[in-house]
């Protein structure tokens, strides 16, 4: 072809050792990708456990999980979903066969408009292909807390009492900003007339700790309540309803494993839950450990069952969430470039046409990243697929316009010439049109690719796995260095990227073709 | 004389509103050089643009070499006709070598044979061997323009199209070129048609001129023919400022 037809040796050299290099960063790339698509394939009496993401409800995921490998299954850690109906749909779609529920949020918010009676919702989580085991014991309401010395200061303990207090400042969870059983009930029970604004559960203690806001909510077996030095404020009016820990499970889960379950029934009453929680917020345990702890001193399973190697632990996990975050990207990229290059070849002449593919392609780019996820539920549940859905429409953009932008500014004379000295369609394209473009494309594809491993670690709020997953714990746990185990090596893996595509580059382009160098 | 290389038979052309051939009819000549001369916008360029139909009248019938221009043997008419633009319109991809012998390459001719075209091209037009690796945009303007004509000339077409080639030029290497030029005319004859604005070019390269003035050919006929007997004010003015432009 044009590139190698009479480079001089040494170039050719240079030219031959970049080859490789590049053959072996793909090589490794793929790896990556193969492994962890084989990891999730074989192996049978496989179960994936789900939890949401805070604190607690990470625990129970993780006590869940030890039991079912103790009764000799292979489990699915799908933990730190964002939101009840985004893990309530990948429970009845299959996607998760086990995660702990509160009574009060499924006849809120799961179904919020009929019967609300432990048996009227039985029958209806049944007919989805779902069941209700017993309650765990506790009772995790939620609750309004304020820091106990602004409370003596203000002179209030009641919900009744803040209400009506000028001048404070609520900040909620988003989603107990938005749900019946939540704000909009408060507001209409107690008669608040103060505005609240919402934020990630994850940053509420930190925002009332620093002062940003006065007052959030909480879940009354919160671990964090000791550790912030948090009032309750009583309920007076009895508003908030019962939200008894319980486990959905799928109806077609194994009687060994609802046995396993049924292990916990009755078993942790609200002082232990908090005080299970405060040994992961406050002595900084992780979930396994306290898991492992609590199972042990319930005698269910012994202790050196379960005793897992924390440090080799963290480099396993790396390794896993990293090839799945690789894998999410790829297969978008890939995509997006299957897509995006020969959409772009072939609208280019029309300038109504390429103009409104870039207008739509504008606008997807516009939709925030969570938003599309979420959107995405319904049409394709959750897990791998909708996220590399969302990942493909994002990576469409820059490639779609750096392919039109590209062939747009050939220069016209250049065109002309190939046409005029007898090139057919195919040879003006290989010959000429793709050659002049490459640069502009491949930065495309690059901006694409850096954006895909950004966006990639959102995924983890739909289940989707990858490095958003540590990021997603930490925030649910205030661990900043769990969210720099997923923040550092996406970075990584975003400069990487760049230095690959910067290789190709090299291999591909010459160097007086580069962009911003070329000759007038 | 012989057979006519491009005939012009009741050529329309317009772009958008503005008309800029009304109803052209008329020969070029087989075996010569000939000059089309004209303003900016008389529509030389287009002319040129009919033969290897990258323009596409909307009335009338263009024909080279008796055959008539139209998209079912397009592609294959093209490879009779050579064309080099202002500015040499060389692809910044590739090096001289490629982008002289691109066409040859394409249309599978031995490697041998690739070779010794590009040889006997290089020598005609005074081009250094050590140019072979190099690109465009490390050539002066009249190193390109010399390479852009190699690759005009490569296929040997029969006809060969030049649009403005020397217009970039400094005087110095331009008088050069025009050297070189008469010599390709006796080293290897063809038909040629270029385009000017200059009516001093056009009496050093062509045999045969045509002034062409608002889309209507104003005069036709040998260098003498126009030059003695300027059919008009137009045709005697553009031969004063050619004059000048070269006293």
């Amino acid at each position: 072809m044009w590139k190698l037809c009479s480079v001089p040796g040494a170039m050719r050299m240079l030219s031959y050792f970049s080859n490789r290099l590049l053959l072996f960063l793909l090589l490794i790339f793929f790896g990556f990708a193969h492994t962890s698509m084989a990891q999730q394939s074989e192996e049978p009496l496989s179960l994936t456990v789900g939890s949401k993401n805070f604190n607690e409800n990470y625990l129970l995921a993780e006590v869940i999980s030890q039991l079912f490998e103790h009764a000799g299954y292979r489990v699915d850690r799908n933990f730190g979903m964002s939101g009840t109906l985004i893990i309530y749909e990948a429970l009845r779609t299959g996607e998760v066969d086990v995660y702990v529920e509160y009574t009060g949020t499924v006849a809120q918010v799961i179904f919020n408009d009929g019967d609300s009676s432990l048996e009227g919702l039985n029958a209806q989580l049944l007919s989805q292909g779902v069941e209700m085991m017993p309650s765990i014991g506790f009772n995790n309401t939620y609750a309004l807390t304020i820091k106990r010395d602004y409370a003596k200061q203000l002179g209030i303990s009641t919900i009744s009492e803040l209400a009506v207090q000028p001048n404070i400042d609520l900040g909620f969870s988003v989603e107990f900003l938005n749900r019946p059983d939540g704000w909009p009930g408060l507001v209409e029970t107690y008669g608040f007339t103060q505005q609240a604004i919402g934020m990630d559960h994850g940053l509420t203690y930190q925002a009332i700790d620093d002062g940003s806001i006065d007052v959030t909510d909480a879940y009354s077996t919160d671990g964090d309540l000791d550790r912030y030095d948090l009032l309750i404020l009583e309920d007076n009016l009895n508003f908030f309803p019962r939200y008894s820990g319980v486990p959905l499970i799928r109806s077609e889960l194994p009687i060994q494993a609802r046995a396993a379950i049924d292990n916990l029934t009755g078993r942790i009453n609200e002082s232990r839950m908090r005080e299970l929680n405060g040994r992961i917020m406050l002595d900084g345990k992780s979930f396994a450990e306290v898991a492992a702890e609590f199972l042990a001193e319930e005698g269910l399973v012994a202790r050196s069952d379960n005793a897992r190697g924390s440090g080799s632990d963290m480099w396993s996990r790396l390794w896993h969430n990293t090839s799945v975050h690789l894998q999410l990207t790829f297969i978008a990229l890939s995509l997006g470039c299957a897509v995006g290059l020969p959409l772009g070849f072939t609208i280019y002449r029309s300038r109504r046409l390429s103009r409104s593919m870039l207008y739509i392609a504008g606008l997807m780019q516009t939709v925030p990243s969570i938003a599309l996820l979420a959107l995405f539920i319904p049409l394709f549940g959750i897990g791998q697929t909708p996220a590399i859905i969302a990942l493909f429409l994002y990576s469409l953009l820059p490639i779609l316009r750096s392919t039109i932008t590209a062939l747009l500014t050939i220069d016209p004379v250049l065109k002309r010439a190939a046409e005029a000295m007898g090139m057919t369609r195919v040879q003006q394209l290989s010959q000429v049109l793709v050659p002049l473009a490459l640069p502009n494309v491949l930065s495309g594809v690059k901006t694409a690719a850096i954006i895909s491993i950004g966006t990639a670690t959102l995924a983890a709020f739909i289940g989707a796995g990858g490095l958003g997953e540590p990021i997603v714990t930490g925030l649910a746990l205030n661990d900043t260095s769990l969210i720099l185990q997923g923040a550092i090596p996406a970075a990584c893996l975003a400069i990487l990227a760049e230095m690959l595509f910067d290789l190709l580059e090299r291999a591909l382009v010459k160097p007086h073709m580069l962009i911003g160098q070329l000759p007038t | 004389m012989t057979l006519a290389c491009i005939e012009y038979d009741g050529i329309t052309k317009s772009y958008d509103t503005k008309t800029i051939l009304h109803g052209l009819t008329f020969s070029i000549k087989s075996n010569i050089t000939t000059a089309i001369v004209g303003e900016s916008g008389s529509g030389k360029s287009t002319l040129l643009q009919l033969a290897n139909g990258l323009v596409v009248p909307e009335k009338g019938q263009v024909s080279v070499f008796g055959a008539a221009v139209n998209s079912n043997n397009i592609t294959s008419q093209r490879l009779k006709i050579g064309c080099s633009v202002q500015g040499a319109g060389l692809f910044p991809h590739l090096s001289v070598f490629q982008n002289i012998t691109l066409m040859a390459t394409l249309q599978k001719w031995s490697t041998t044979d690739i070779q010794d075209r590009y040889q006997q091209l290089m020598r005609l037009l005074k081009l250094d061997v050590d140019l072979r690796d190099r690109y465009p945009y490390s050539l002066s303007g009249g190193q390109q323009q010399r390479v852009s004509l190699c690759r005009a000339m490569m296929l040997k077409p029969p006809l060969l199209l030049l649009d403005e080639p020397f217009s970039a030029l400094d005087p110095v290497t331009r008088d050069i070129i025009y050297d070189e030029f008469l010599k390709l005319q006796q080293a290897e004859i063809r038909s040629i048609v270029l385009v000017t604005h200059d009516m001093f070019e056009a009496t050093k390269l062509a045999q045969q001129i045509i002034v062409l003035c608002d889309g209507k050919i104003e005069q036709q006929g040998t260098v003498a023919e126009i030059e003695n007997n300027p059919a008009s004010d137009y045709v005697e003015a553009l031969f004063r400022a050619g004059g000048n432009a070269h006293a």
